[in-house]
């Protein structure tokens, strides 16, 4: 049940701030200050997302584990410009290989 | 709508006195190729605005349209499909990823077809994973989706939509979309660039959401297959083209100490809206720092 409302919150809020853009007057919102934040704004919650989920554990725990390997391999594949689906699949690949072989 | 293009055109000297890198041609696509989000919008929407230029159109379209040569048709659709079909196939990752967290697959599609911003629903389903109650975990799916505001605020100018259709579009305005729609010299091109960018990733989204989820169901243990890493891998495809100066660099690197830091210390969810805030701090660390670089790196 609690996953419903977190579902139904994030869509509702989530629909809220696209429909709010369509919506309000430009110039509202037009401020350099305004703009920049929320610029940064997805590169903090993304960076700090990216770091959590590669090193997280169970409680809250910081590990490292076969996640690391493959998300190094995401990055590798993101230096060499590669798609979107491939930076995933590498990600996905290696770190599965990684744990076959018991890391 | 006539407001909206004289409102357009004169704003575009106005608000940019800073030097924000000036007019609305190399700052539109400029914002294409940052804020596409995902590597391959960026990438393709990228070469869209290399390639506009040259292919002025022997006339035939509208005139009333002050952005610049027209381009056929054509062009914009493959572009459009281009985007929509590879970021809608990274759907699949997201049904996995879902399906993993341990939502049920009604969940995982109503997050898909409701929610419709990929970064968003990836943080949702990842807090609520590692534990996270419902409002956490859904402030920083919000706070994520935030940045379409600003998407649709460029859009509205653009694309110019009657009122009526408005509340319809609104679910289309995402990072990809946004990218297509702002890389199009034309008004046309943008509305339907925007159309069909946001029709095939919406569609596909969905459609791969559901097979990731029922493949998950299949496959068990999705961590054996690494899919464990699929989130995060998302997460810095999507960082990675938006680190481009000191400041972004920054805002990241004091984000990931702040998320790491407070993960064994505060429940589930809560570091990372305690990591949102690296970004108002790095900002008003810069704004005493030097207050007249404010705004040019951008």
């Amino acid at each position: 049940m609690s996953i419903w409302i977190a579902v139904a919150l994030t869509a509702v809020g989530c629909y809220l701030v696209k429909l709010l853009g369509l919506l309000v007057p430009a110039g509202v919102l037009e401020r350099p200050i305004v703009q920049r934040l929320s610029a940064l704004l997805p590169v903090a919650l993304l960076a700090a997302l990216t770091a959590q989920q590669a090193f997280g554990g169970p409680d809250g725990a910081l590990v490292v584990d076969a996640r690391v390997a493959g998300l190094t391999a995401a990055g590798l594949a993101l230096v060499l410009r590669a798609p979107f689906l491939v930076v995933i699949a590498a990600a996905v690949a290696v770190t599965a290989a990684v744990r076959a072989l018991g890391g | 709508m006539a407001e909206d293009v004289a409102e357009q055109t004169a704003s575009a000297p106005g608000p940019e006195p800073t030097g924000t890198s000036a007019g609305p041609g190399p700052e539109a696509s400029g914002e294409a190729a940052n804020d596409s989000g995902s590597g391959t919008g960026a990438g393709v929407a990228g070469g869209t605005v290399a390639r506009t230029a040259p292919e002025a159109g022997p006339s035939g379209e509208p005139r009333d349209d002050p952005r610049g040569e027209p381009k056929p048709d054509s062009a914009v659709v493959r572009d459009a499909l281009g985007v929509g079909i590879a970021v809608g196939l990274s759907g699949f990752a997201f049904g996995v990823t879902s399906a993993g967290a341990g939502l049920t697959l009604l969940q995982s599609c109503a997050l898909s077809l409701l929610v419709f911003t990929g970064a968003s629903q990836f943080a949702l389903v990842g807090a609520l994973a590692a534990g996270g109650n419902p409002l956490t975990a859904a402030a920083g799916a919000f706070f994520l989706g935030v940045r379409n505001t600003f998407y649709g605020l460029r859009l509205s100018q653009l694309l110019a939509l009657p009122r009526f259709i408005r509340p319809f579009a609104a679910q289309w305005v995402i990072d990809e979309t946004a990218a297509v729609a702002l890389a199009q010299p034309t008004r046309r091109g943008a509305r339907l660039g925007f159309t069909v960018t946001g029709l095939t990733l919406y569609v596909l989204w969905n459609l791969t959401t559901l097979l990731g989820a029922l493949g998950a169901e299949a496959i068990g243990d999705t961590d054996a297959w690494g899919l464990d890493a699929a989130g995060p891998a998302v997460f810095l495809a999507l960082l990675a083209p938006m680190l481009r100066t000191t400041t972004e660099r920054a805002v990241a690197a004091v984000a990931v100490v702040l998320g790491l830091g407070f993960l064994p210390l505060l429940p589930a969810g809560v570091p990372v809206l305690v990591a949102a805030l690296a970004a108002p701090a790095v900002l008003w660390f810069e704004g005493r720092g030097t207050t007249d670089r404010k705004g040019t790196d951008r």
